[in-house]
Parts: C-alpha cells; sequence; structure tokens
C-alpha cells in the first residue's frame, strides 16, 4: 500500500472495515458525532435517496447499485464476505466444502430461517433457485455470469446442498454472499422473469419489500422476527429501524441538498460539486472504493499502434492520476495503484509501476521511432500519434477525467480524440473493435476473477488481448480453491496487466454518500454498497 | 360545420399516423440495438449467448424485416396493444397509465397558473395607461422565456425548499408537491401567452369596432374585457392548443428536476435505453393528445369568430 498516496483515506478504510461499525462521519473532516447521541435506538424511518430506477424489483436481476441499496435487505444470502479480510463468513449457511477441482460446492443451511411468506429455508429452495437462475433473462447480468456452466443443484438432505459446475469455478463462493445470488422463496423462483421484476420476490432478509413506484420510490419494512443474520452485524436479531424509503432523485445537487434542509437522511452518488454545501452544514461524505477493476482507459491492443507495447507504457507513464482525482472526483477518491481496487480481496499495489514519469514515456515513444511533428504530436512513416477514445455519458465525470487525460498525454505528444457515444451502442462497438480507446472497463466485484472476465482472450476480450501466459493464469486461479494457492496466480495477472499496459488504471471508482448527523451505524460491506440492518436515527 | 369538423378530424388521424410513423423509423436507425443494449447494459461483464440475444430478438419481433415490423406493430397499435417494454417487461400502455395521473396535474396546474398569469399579464400591460408601467410588464414575456426550465426549477427549489422550507423539493407528494414544478412549468408557457395575447390586444383595441364601442358609451373595462379580449384571444388560443405539446415536452426537464414520477421521465428512461415499443406507446399517446387539444381548439373558433367556418377555414389549420 502506498504511504504517501491516500494514507488518510486507507486508513479510514481499513479502519472502519476492521470495526465493522462504522460511524458517520468517522471518516470525514467532522468528528465522530456517534458517541454523543447514545445508545442506539430502535424504530423510525430513514429517508434516502438514489439516482435513478432500475424498473425492476428482483434482487436476481438488477444490476443497479442504485436499486440493490434496497433490495439488498430484502433477501439473505448463503454465505457473507467480510469487508476488511475479503473472507467468507456463514449467514443462511452455517458451513460449507469446495471440492478440490472447484468444480462442487455442499453447503450446510441453518434451519431456523423462515421467508417472509411463512416458507422454511431449506435445500429444496436453494436447488429452486439455482435452477432458475440460468433461465433469468439477459437483464441478470450478476447473477447468470456467476454461475455459469452451471450443471445442478443435490438435495442431499433437508438442510444440505450441493451446487455443481461443469468448470472450475472458485469464484462462486464470494458470489453466494452477494444480492444477485440472495435466495428467493420457491414459489417465486417458479415465477417468470417478468413477473419477478414487476411484482417483486420474497427473501428472508431484515427487511421486507413492501411498495415500488417505478421512477419515484421503494419502501422497505422491518422483517418482524428476524433472527438469522450475518455475523458481522453489530446487532442481533432485527433491524433498527421501522422502514426505509428509497426516493429517486435524479439530481445530485437535489439530494445534496435535501439532506442539507432536513429533508432525507441519506444521499448517494455525490459528486466534488455538491461537497462544499455538505460540509457547510456539518455533513460528512462517507465513501468506500468499489472492490473490482479500476476506472481505466481501455486500449485496443489489436490496433497497430497499440499493438507495439512500448507505446501503450508511454501512456502509461504519461497519466497524472492525482491530478484527475483532484481535479474532476469526490474528496475521497482515490487514484489507481494497480488494476483492481485496494477493497478487492487478493488486490495487488503496484503504484510504483504507475507513477507519472513524463521523461520515460517520452524516451519510450523516442525509442519506439514516434517523432515529434511540428504541432506537437508525434508521427512515424507519416502516421500522427492520433488515438480515437470512446466514451458514454453514463457517468457524470468522464469527459472532465478524459479531457484532462488528453492534455497530459499532448505533454508527450500523443493525441487524443475523444467521441461520445450512446450506451445502447456499447455492444455493438465491442463487436466491431471500432476504438483506439475506452473509458470505462470498471467492474465491481469482490472477488479478483473480475480480472478472468475482462481480460482472458476466452471471454469477451473487449480489449483485443492476443493470447499471451495471462490466460493460463487466469484459468487457473479460477480453478484453485484455495485461497493460499489462488493469491500468487492473482497478484501475477495483476503485474501482468499492468506492466503490460493492456489498459490504463486511472482512479478506483468510489461510493460517496452523506448521511446526516442523525444517521448512525451505516456500514459498508464488501461490495461498498450499504449495510442498513446496523443503521438508526437519533 | 359537418365538413368543417370532419376534415379536422381526418387531419388528427394523419397526425397520429405521421407521429407514429416517424418515431418508429428514427427509433429504427438509431445507432445501437435495443436488445443486445438490454443485455450489455454498458457493462464489459461476462459474454451474453448469442443464442440468447437471438431468442430475445425473436420475441420481440426484432428478427423480422423492418416493413413487417412496422405493419406487425401498426395493426397491434390500432386496437391500443402497445406490446412489452423492452426494459421492464412491462405492458406499455399499464406503464403509460401509471405515469399518466401526475402528468396530467403537473400539466393542468401549470396550464391553469400560465393563462392566469400570462392572461393577466397581457390584459394589465394593455390596460394601464402608464406609459412606464406597460414597458415594464411588456418586457418581462420576453426576460421568462429566455430563461431555462432546468435552471429556474433549480433557484426555485434553491430558495423555497431548501432555504425557506416552504415546499418539498421532490416527489409526488400532494398539492405542496406540486406547487415548483408547476410555477416552474408555468413560466415560459405563460410568458408566450401573454406575449401573444398583449400583443393581438393592442392591435385589437386600435380596431374599428373597438373604436364604435368607445363611441357608444361603453365603459373601459367593459370594452377592453368583453369586447377586445374575446377577439383578441384567438390567436392566445392557438398558442395554447400548441404549448400542450410543448407542456408535455417539458416535462421530461420538470420531472426530472423535481424527481417527479411522470410520462416525462418514463419517456426520457425508454430512450436512453432505446426501449422501442415504450418510446413509441408514449409519442403516439402525446401525440393523441396535442391532437385532441388542437382539435377542441380548432372547434372553440368558430365560436368565438363565426367568420372562420365560412371565409377563411385553412389559415387557422
Amino acid at each position: 500500500m502506498s504511504s504517501v498516496v491516500r494514507s488518510k483515506s486507507i486508513r479510514c478504510a481499513v479502519v472502519s472495515a476492521a470495526a465493522v461499525t462504522l460511524f458517520t462521519g468517522a471518516c470525514g473532516t467532522g468528528g465522530d458525532r456517534g458517541g454523543d447521541a447514545g445508545p442506539p435506538r430502535s424504530g423510525g424511518t430513514l429517508r434516502f435517496s438514489v439516482a435513478s430506477d432500475a424498473g425492476c424489483v428482483d434482487p436476481q436481476q438488477v444490476g443497479s447499485s442504485d436499486t440493490l441499496y434496497s433490495l439488498r435487505e430484502t433477501v439473505d444470502s448463503l454465505t457473507d464476505q467480510d469487508p476488511a479480510t475479503g473472507r467468507p463468513v456463514p449467514w443462511l449457511a452455517q458451513s460449507w466444502e469446495v471440492s478440490p477441482d472447484a468444480k462442487s460446492f455442499t453447503f450446510r443451511l441453518r434451519s431456523d430461517v423462515t421467508f417472509s411468506d411463512g416458507t422454511p429455508l431449506n435445500a429444496q429452495v436453494v436447488k429452486a433457485n439455482f435452477d432458475a437462475i440460468p433461465k433469468l433473462g439477459a437483464l441478470a447480468i450478476l447473477s447468470k455470469g456467476y454461475v455459469t456452466g452451471y450443471v445442478g443443484t443435490e438435495v442431499i438432505d433437508e438442510h444440505t446442498a450441493k451446487v455443481t459446475f461443469e468448470q472450475p469455478n472458485a469464484q462462486f463462493l464470494q458470489a453466494t454472499s452477494t444480492a444477485a445470488l440472495g435466495l428467493i422463496s420457491t414459489a417465486d423462483a417458479a415465477k417468470t422473469p417478468q413477473q419477478r421484476c414487476s411484482d417483486g420476490v420474497i427473501g428472508s432478509g431484515p427487511f421486507v419489500l413492501s411498495k415500488y413506484v417505478p421512477n419515484q420510490s421503494i419502501t422497505i419494512t422491518k422483517r418482524v422476527g428476524y433472527g438469522w443474520g450475518s455475523p458481522l452485524w453489530s446487532k442481533q436479531g432485527e433491524a433498527y429501524l421501522d422502514s426505509i424509503e428509497f426516493t429517486v432523485i435524479p439530481e445530485s445537487g437535489v439530494r445534496a441538498g435535501s439532506v442539507q434542509s432536513g429533508q432525507l437522511d441519506v444521499a448517494t452518488g455525490l459528486g466534488r460539486a455538491d461537497e462544499a454545501g455538505l460540509k457547510a452544514s456539518g455533513i460528512s461524505l462517507l465513501t468506500r472504493s468499489h472492490p473490482g477493476a479500476v476506472f481505466n482507459l481501455g486500449l485496443n491492443n489489436s490496433r497497430p499502434i497499440l499493438r507495439d507495447a512500448q507505446v501503450r507504457k508511454a501512456i502509461q507513464a504519461a497519466v497524472d492520476r492525482r491530478q484527475v482525482v483532484e481535479a474532476v472526483f469526490a474528496s475521497g477518491t482515490v487514484p489507481a495503484t494497480g488494476i483492481l481496487s485496494h477493497t478487492t480481496p487478493g488486490y495487488t499495489d503496484l503504484s510504483a509501476d504507475l507513477a507519472l514519469d513524463v521523461a520515460r514515456s517520452k524516451s519510450l515513444l523516442d525509442a519506439a521511432g514516434w517523432q515529434v511533428g511540428s504541432d506537437g504530436i508525434r508521427r512515424k512513416d507519416g502516421t500522427r500519434l492520433s488515438l480515437t477514445v470512446v466514451w458514454f455519458n453514463n457517468s457524470q465525470n468522464t469527459r472532465a477525467a478524459l479531457e484532462l487525460v488528453q492534455q497530459q498525454l499532448k505533454v508527450v505528444g500523443v493525441e487524443l480524440q475523444l467521441q461520445e457515444l450512446q450506451v445502447t451502442q456499447f455492444p455493438a462497438l465491442l463487436g466491431s473493435g471500432d476504438f483506439d480507446g475506452l473509458w470505462g472497463g470498471d467492474l465491481s466485484r469482490a472477488d479478483p476473477d473480475c480480472l478472468r472476465t475482462l481480460y482472458s482472450t476466452q471471454q469477451v476480450n473487449a480489449y483485443r488481448l492476443p493470447p499471451s501466459e495471462l490466460d493460463g493464469l487466469l484459468t487457473a486461479q479460477a480453478a484453485e480453491a484455495d485461497p493460499v494457492k489462488r493469491a500468487p496466480l492473482v497478484e501475477q495477472a495483476q503485474q501482468l496487466v499492468v506492466r503490460n499496459a493492456y489498459v490504463i488504471p486511472v482512479v478506483e471508482l468510489e461510493t460517496v454518500l452523506a448521511a446526516a448527523p442523525t444517521v448512525h451505524g451505516l456500514t459498508f460491506e464488501s461490495s461498498s454498497r450499504t449495510r442498513l440492518h446496523d443503521t438508526w436515527r437519533s | 360545420m359537418g365538413r368543417y369538423v370532419l376534415r379536422r378530424l381526418a387531419q388528427a388521424v394523419g397526425v397520429l399516423w405521421a407521429a407514429y410513423t416517424v418515431s418508429f423509423f428514427v427509433l429504427e436507425f438509431l445507432p445501437g440495438d435495443p436488445v443486445s443494449a438490454m443485455a450489455g447494459g454498458g457493462l464489459t461483464s461476462s459474454p451474453v449467448d448469442p443464442a440468447e440475444l437471438a431468442a430475445l430478438r425473436a420475441q420481440y419481433g426484432f428478427d423480422k424485416p423492418i416493413v413487417v415490423q412496422y405493419f406487425d406493430y401498426l395493426g397491434r397499435a390500432l386496437v391500443g396493444d402497445f406490446g412489452d417494454s423492452v426494459a421492464t417487461g412491462r405492458s406499455v400502455t399499464g406503464t403509460i397509465a401509471a405515469a399518466l395521473p401526475p402528468t396530467l396535474q403537473l400539466t393542468a396546474a401549470a396550464l391553469v397558473l400560465a393563462v392566469l398569469f400570462g392572461g393577466g399579464l397581457a390584459v394589465s400591460a394593455t390596460y394601464t395607461s402608464r406609459r412606464w408601467l406597460r414597458q415594464v410588464l411588456l418586457s418581462v414575456p420576453p426576460l421568462a422565456i429566455s430563461i431555462p426550465s432546468f435552471w429556474a426549477g433549480l433557484m426555485l427549489v434553491q430558495l423555497l425548499s431548501f432555504r425557506i422550507r416552504l415546499f418539498p423539493a421532490f416527489g409526488n407528494a400532494g398539492l405542496a408537491g406540486l406547487v415548483l414544478p408547476a410555477v416552474t412549468l408555468a413560466i415560459p408557457t405563460g410568458a408566450l401567452i401573454a406575449q401573444v395575447l398583449a400583443k393581438s390586444l393592442l392591435a385589437t383595441l386600435d380596431a374599428p369596432f373597438v373604436q364604435t364601442a368607445r363611441a357608444k358609451g361603453a365603459g373601459r373595462i367593459r370594452v377592453h374585457l368583453r369586447h377586445a379580449l374575446r377577439s383578441a384571444s384567438l390567436p392566445a388560443l392557438t398558442i395554447v392548443g400548441l404549448l400542450v405539446g410543448q407542456l408535455v415536452a417539458s416535462a421530461v426537464v420538470i420531472e426530472t428536476v423535481f424527481s417527479r414520477n411522470g410520462l416525462g421521465r418514463v419517456m426520457a428512461g425508454a430512450v436512453s435505453v432505446q426501449d422501442i415499443p415504450l418510446v413509441q406507446g408514449v409519442v403516439v399517446f402525446g401525440a393523441f393528445v396535442f391532437v385532441v387539444v388542437n382539435l377542441i381548439v380548432d372547434l372553440i373558433y368558430p365560436v368565438l369568430d363565426p367568420r372562420i367556418v365560412v371565409a377563411r377555414p385553412r389559415s387557422y389549420a
């Protein structure tokens, strides 16, 4: 971990994760107000705002964080993942075994769990859930990806279920801790994906979905008698809050202003522009980097110019990540120090490889035969060193970040031409490969297997990587059930991606939320989404 | 009169068909593809099975030739069936029906405010005999029209919700939640009405029949409101008809700023993911409302001015 780069936020993340409970303000500029609030109190409604509505209230189908903030609370998972260590801990499953070939996973379930329709949790429910997931529509991007190669689930006894895959699938254990694989009742698992989307599903979670108005709000209410929470939660039994109302507010200024004026308790998705007002009102921001692959400038490695590793490395050395973070992103955001964010289990610090070094960048380009032309842009055999970078306006900071990178690269003689596209054009763009660079490439996942999803040539391979030893490493780590043996494989894979500069890591994607001083015990789970069971209002 | 009504009805049907057709082909020729967009959603995640994409395409009929798709959709649309939203799986008619009441509330309230504000402004500007006051009042509409609704909305929220805490900043809750969005929406609309009405009032006040009325000894207020306003409101009425379309379009912005559910939000969301059935449904519905309102306006003309049907059937189309 680099001590210079972001000592404060790292300390924050580590301390808060270790303490599990993160009191509002603990990592902001303000003091810890948790101490003044007295002992935790039950009751009340938390007013929580999100930016968007996915149009679907089935946690197994939705991929958007904005909707998962609420739906996460309505379903429990087989396992939970410790945000501090990345280790799986029991939840609905008391224990589990992974076969040495990482193809089958046997879960022993708690026997005291019921869904909110009164039906009990048993091995049959687990089977019904996993049998249904591969049949979900293409909307279920997250959950379906987690069970690729699913063979079947065997009901061994009332409370033991064995899930089997065609090929080694080490990531599956972490996947069972996500909301996307949260368990729903057998009756709902049998419904059509559309029905589940519009009517919602019955889970066994600490809250129950009570009202959904598309584009407007999702309301969840406390499950009375809940008593099978994750051991990572500080409170056992029922949640503190009676209900939580998630209001959809597209304008980030309105979200922030509503927290300041007391119309809301929590606002998510805040940007740098909202910070001054919030701080002036004594409200501090809570942040945690998303685990998984960081925001990056993905390069099309099949393009003639970019096939040359020296050019890619020169681009890598010319990007001043710190400047991008400070100028564009919310405070608390940290520059990338590797291809994975520092909150990802198995993360390797490669900040030395990502240091800004303009002189090195220039000499790499010189060595590759690119000479500076009269307009400051380099040329080689009549070709200008000009790259078209595509971006999608679905994230508020993208344009500003890219324009800054554009200026930074111009210093070493590389021209970036920015091209904005609609999100709907993304699949077609991947198919055609008609880009030099592609901004984004982030993938939130608290498991290093996201590297295989992004960079294995057997997968989508959006960046047109050539087959290499990286493929072997990515396949091997997916087959390694033992975390100790898996770690070095994952580390080498990260090194290969960064040292070959297949993509240029820039900044870690951050959850930024503001909470009123009356909100306490708001914590982040391993995927950097909120955990609201322990949350209470004073 | 019968032929006049029939001609207007035929025009209305033509407008609906044109709206449907144009939106269908525009969406069809946009770059991108709704099915792979819903499966990819802007994520570089797991690869999507091509067979599954093909099945989805078939399910929504996107695999057929475009002309066949067009007539398929058109045939079903004629009986009011716009299919299911690609993004949510809900029926298009159901989605529109659910989003309609809040938008109707908003646009109706805005229209009433706009007529009161615009009408009041125009009447008082033309009624006053103080030259400076008239100048001041007449300069309000151009100013109000040039304020972007987005900005006006955010300013109103900042002032009346965050600072003074008079009204909620977001949501569809009751009358209090309607005030700020309706006022925001009424500003440019009312300004347009004021602009047009003031101009035509000024012209009418100089017309011979008004002079005659005055000469016969009618009171100033009576002349202004009974004689001049009635005659001068024709152009303003035309504008109101057109504004209904604009109000629905502005609802996209207003509903976003004030976080209200409604047709505008549905439309914005549907366009961003190229949800063809849903966009089609909203476009046709919007055109329907527009056509009906203008039909009503057309039918009111002869009541206000009987010469229209007889002498100049086409000039107000």
